[in-house]
């Protein structure tokens, strides 16, 4: 061998003139090595097949012109964003509309968004390394690049890097930072804003220092085993308490419970229920519209209602009756934050509805609960653990503090850097699929992990990956002039008397008012423009039907004489607009002739009837409001300036701006201030 | 010495092959108990959902013998294009002969073809065909759009939230699936009447005009909404180009 080796030497560098010659030639080659690897390189192979695949097309001449006009490596350097891609190196077809056909990649046209690739460049939604130009450095995570690309289902958290507020075409985002709130999960994890603020939970997790007033022992232990097992919309994870756990937190629970007063009512005298209608709790709940936030799980295991309060399908099973007496009576008592109403119902209305929501049960749920009485031991145990697993983040506990950030922030969770993240053994080594297996099983990642295990769907799983992976350095970093910032949070809070009884009622919960409130109901900033003082102190008292189709509708509150006059009162001086003067319009006094064109204006140039009804016997339309005693309901200048530009008038309205003419807007609204509407049958029925 | 080579060529070809097969085939741990004739679709077909999401509602299909009953413990594997996740990608059908998966469909807007595939006793193979639909970032603008504006005329069908004006109308509005007339109107009709409202097509007046409430943008969204969802499907009319 090593005989060879010195003879193969010999021959090679032996001779001077050889030796020189033999280190010439390698030097050649070496040279030639990198112009060779440029042109062997991958996007020349790209840019080669691209070539050849627009040459067969009809406009081959003007996709060669394109082409030519950015021709060899090609790059996209925005220095405000920090972005230097190089991707329409390859993707050379990104911009042409022809090419929407072709879907080989690197080729496709990119699909319509609303930003072009030179404002915005590619890596700022698609992630990976913009300056690479081969494919595994760009897209992959192989060479430890910490950035791969961005799976397409996680796209839309690119979005949310720069746009804080939802957008209509991001339902995913939208759909996750609502999760965000709407399952807690800020309450132990702190997210905070680039804007400084942090997100706040929506979930409204109730107060446990009275719990020993609603609910029973045996029903806690069951919660805590398994919260869907009562009710599968329940967004209270499961935090896998064993047997003797379940039964300590219980123990504890129960024993360090206060009594509140006022907060249970004993039944009332036999005379109110003699004779109960069984029918009567059922219309009641109906007449209520206790649906319009409260679900139901039907027969066929559908989960029928809203979603604002909690489910009751199994409520029975849960809240002691002298407990829901006193909560129906008046919730505000026991909660004085709830998104619950007052009611202000009659003593034999809360009967009816106690004994209606009383017969919701599920005879298994509790079946196999039994519990000897707790000892102190287990009660010690019980408050430990209640401790450990951080129950005070979300609910209220006599004794025990809130935990400051009982969880990792995940404000920057978009950005984590790989190295400071402990994947499961065959896991793809990137962010996304930390979050989302983090998400769907937290204790696969060790079972001594204490995040406990939350009921979610597939897609909700996915959007929660989305909003989080929308927290990413960039997003912080960016300049806030560069940002398209959400509205911020309205605290808007009514004043006075009128206020004290808006919150008692809840209206916020379904009506918003200055940027404060529900949407299940109309915006009520302008009211006192829009109405005629009689009709609203009449509505309030007893909400006649205004839109024969809707399904969640306005409900009695059962108010005095006094308080819908104080609150008529606050409504018609307060909710005033500037853009108009209320009495700019007469109320009455139009020609016949007026009125007969704004007939003819409603029904054949405007087609109104397509959506809204004036004759009961002859129109059908509804989608808007019944318009047959709109004359005594609406003031003639809202109407008129309405009909002008609806959206002006209440934003989001899908009533269509039709660029009335003045006069046609005149005629009508001269039509329309005529219909009294014979009798008010609907509001007395 | 020939030979030499040839060992070696085929060691580091079944080393490379070896090396790229990493990952277990899904579904090849799997051994059916049952044997059915026909696949069928429970639930689950003809979704809209956005590119890239897991659809609302999970693909369910059932497996039935010659007789129509249900087949437990069929092997079932799905299939679809590029991009299409499933999860789970293939499964024995549980005791009422059903197998469910969840669906993400690809980045591309677009008409997903998805195939399950179940095999006889006899080793034949029975293919199912089943159609999503994935709305890209305009279609999905167009989506909302409907829902918000349109939907209560122009869907015939009432649902839990929403209940439909469609029987109320003297003309009916087209459905936006309605592919056999709304696909003979070109963009620029489309665009006319959602803008101008029906006179401007000479149709009825019940349909007003949205040109001073949405858009330009936002209507060009809606159509490319309703082109996407259009049975049967719409196909641009214009210049075809040759593919190779």
């Amino acid at each position: 061998m090593k005989n060879a080796l010195s003879s193969l030497w010999q021959k090679l560098f032996g001779h001077p003139v050889r030796a020189f010659g033999v280190v010439s030639l390698l030097l050649l080659i070496s040279l030639a090595i990198a112009p060779a690897k440029n042109h062997f390189s991958e996007w020349r192979h790209y840019q080669k097949q691209y070539l050849a695949l627009i040459a067969s097309r009809g406009d081959a001449i003007t996709l060669q012109r394109h082409f030519h006009d950015h021709d060899g490596i090609q790059q996209i350097w925005l220095p405000q964003l920090g972005v230097v891609d190089r991707c329409t190196t390859c993707h050379v077809g990104l911009k042409e509309a022809s090419l929407a056909d072709v879907s080989t990649q690197p080729f496709r046209q990119h699909p319509v968004i609303p930003h072009t690739l030179d404002q915005f460049g590619c890596v700022m939604c698609h992630r990976g390394q913009g300056p690479a130009t081969t494919v595994e450095e760009a897209h992959r995570s192989t060479l430890a690049w910490e950035q791969p690309i961005l799976p397409a289902r996680y796209v839309q958290s690119s979005c949310g890097q720069c746009h804080r507020a939802p957008l209509a075409g991001t339902p995913q985002l939208n759909l996750g930072r609502n999760l965000l709130g709407r399952y807690g999960c800020v309450h132990c994890h702190t997210i905070k804003l680039p804007d400084g603020s942090v997100i706040q939970p929506t979930d409204d997790p109730p107060s446990l220092e009275h719990i020993a007033d609603k609910t029973t022992r045996e029903w806690i232990y069951a919660w805590l085993k398994d919260p869907q097992a009562y009710a599968v919309t329940a967004t209270m994870p499961n935090f896998k308490f064993g047997d003797p756990d379940a039964r300590d937190v219980s123990a504890f629970l129960i024993a360090n419970s206060t009594p509140l007063a006022g907060d249970t009512a004993p039944a009332i005298s036999d005379k109110d229920q003699k004779t109960p209608d069984p029918t009567a709790g059922a219309s009641l709940y109906g007449e209520s519209f206790c649906a319009s936030c409260h679900a139901v799980q039907n027969a066929a295991g559908n989960v029928v209602g809203g979603d604002v309060g909690p489910e009751l399908t199994r409520v029975g099973n849960k809240v002691k009756p002298e407990w829901l007496r006193a909560w129906l009576r008046n919730p505000r008592v026991y909660d004085a934050g709830t998104a619950m109403p007052h009611y202000r119902l009659t003593n034999p209305q809360v009967s009816l509805l106690t004994a209606f929501l009383g017969n919701k049960t599920d005879s298994d749920l509790l079946a196999n609960v039994h519990l000897d009485a707790a000892t102190p031991e287990q009660i010690a145990h019980g408050k430990l653990l209640v401790t450990e697993y951080g129950c005070a983040s979300c609910h209220e506990i006599n004794g025990i503090k809130k935990p400051d950030n009982f969880a990792p922030e995940l404000t920057r969770i978009g950005s984590k850097p790989l190295t400071q993240v402990i994947f499961q053994p065959g896991m793809t080594h990137a962010i996304p699929d930390y979050i989302a297996a983090k998400i769907r099983q937290p204790r696969s990642f060790g079972a001594a992990l204490k995040m406990p295990q939350f009921s979610l769907a597939p897609a909700q799983i996915d959007a929660l990956t989305t909003a989080l992976l929308a927290l990413t350095d960039r997003a912080h970093d960016l300049p806030l002039a560069l940002t398209v910032p959400a509205k911020p949070p309205s605290n808007y809070q009514p004043a006075g008397k009128a206020g004290k009884l808006m919150d008692d009622m809840a209206c916020f919960t379904c009506h918003a008012i200055n940027g404060r409130g529900g949407d299940m109901a109309p915006e009520l900033t302008w009211e006192g423009s829009a109405v005629q003082r009689q009709w609203l102190q009449a509505f309030l008292k007893n909400p006649g039907t205004l839109r024969p189709a809707l399904i969640r509708r306005m409900p009695r509150f059962n108010l005095s004489d006094d308080d819908a006059k104080e609150l008529t009162d606050y409504i018609m001086t307060v909710y005033q607009t500037a853009e108009f003067d209320r009495d700019s319009m007469p109320a009455s006094g139009y020609t016949p002739a007026q009125v007969e064109q704004g007939k003819q204006l409603f029904y054949s140039k405007y087609a109104c009837q397509s959506c809204h009804i004036i004759d009961t016997k002859v129109d059908k339309g509804y989608i808007g409001p019944t318009l047959t005693q709109v004359g005594s309901r609406l003031n003639a200048a809202w109407i008129y300036h309405w009909l002008k530009d609806p959206q002006a008038m209440r934003s989001g309205t899908i009533e269509p701006n039709r660029n009335m003419k003045d006069e046609d807007a005149r005629a009508l609204t001269a039509f329309l201030v005529t219909q009294k509407g014979a009798s008010r049958q609907g509001a007395k029925k | 010495m020939n030979k030499r080579w040839q060992t070696l060529f085929a060691v580091s070809l079944a080393l490379a092959s070896a090396g790229c097969s990493r990952k277990p085939e899904p579904g090849a741990a799997l051994k059916p108990t049952g044997f059915g004739a026909a696949l069928v679709e429970s639930s689950g077909g003809k979704q809209i959902g956005p590119t890239g999401m897991v659809l609302a509602q999970p693909l369910v299909v059932q497996v039935n013998d010659d007789q129509g009953t249900a087949v437990t413990g069929a092997l079932v594997e799905f299939s679809g294009p590029a991009g299409v996740i499933f999860d789970p990608p293939s499964g024995l059908t549980d005791s009422s002969g059903q197998l469910s998966t969840n669906v993400a469909l690809g980045s591309m807007a677009g008409r997903y073809q998805l195939s399950a595939r179940t095999s006889t006793k006899a080793q034949k193979l029975v293919d199912l065909k089943i159609e999503e639909i994935a709305l890209g970032y305009q279609q999905q603008v167009g989506f909302q759009l409907d829902n918000k504006y349109c939907a209560r005329c122009h869907d015939p069908e009432s649902t839990a939230e929403r209940v439909s004006n469609y029987d109320n109308l003297e003309v009916k509005p087209h459905p936006f699936t309605e592919g056999d007339t709304l696909n003979k109107m070109s963009d620029a009709e489309l665009m006319a009447i959602i803008s101008h409202g029906g006179p401007a097509l000479n149709k009825s007046a019940l349909m007003p005009p949205y040109g001073y409430t949405l858009s330009k943008t936002e209507i060009e969204a809606l159509i490319s909404y309703i082109r996407l969802i259009s049975d049967p499907p719409y196909h641009a009319s214009g210049m075809v180009y040759a593919q190779k």
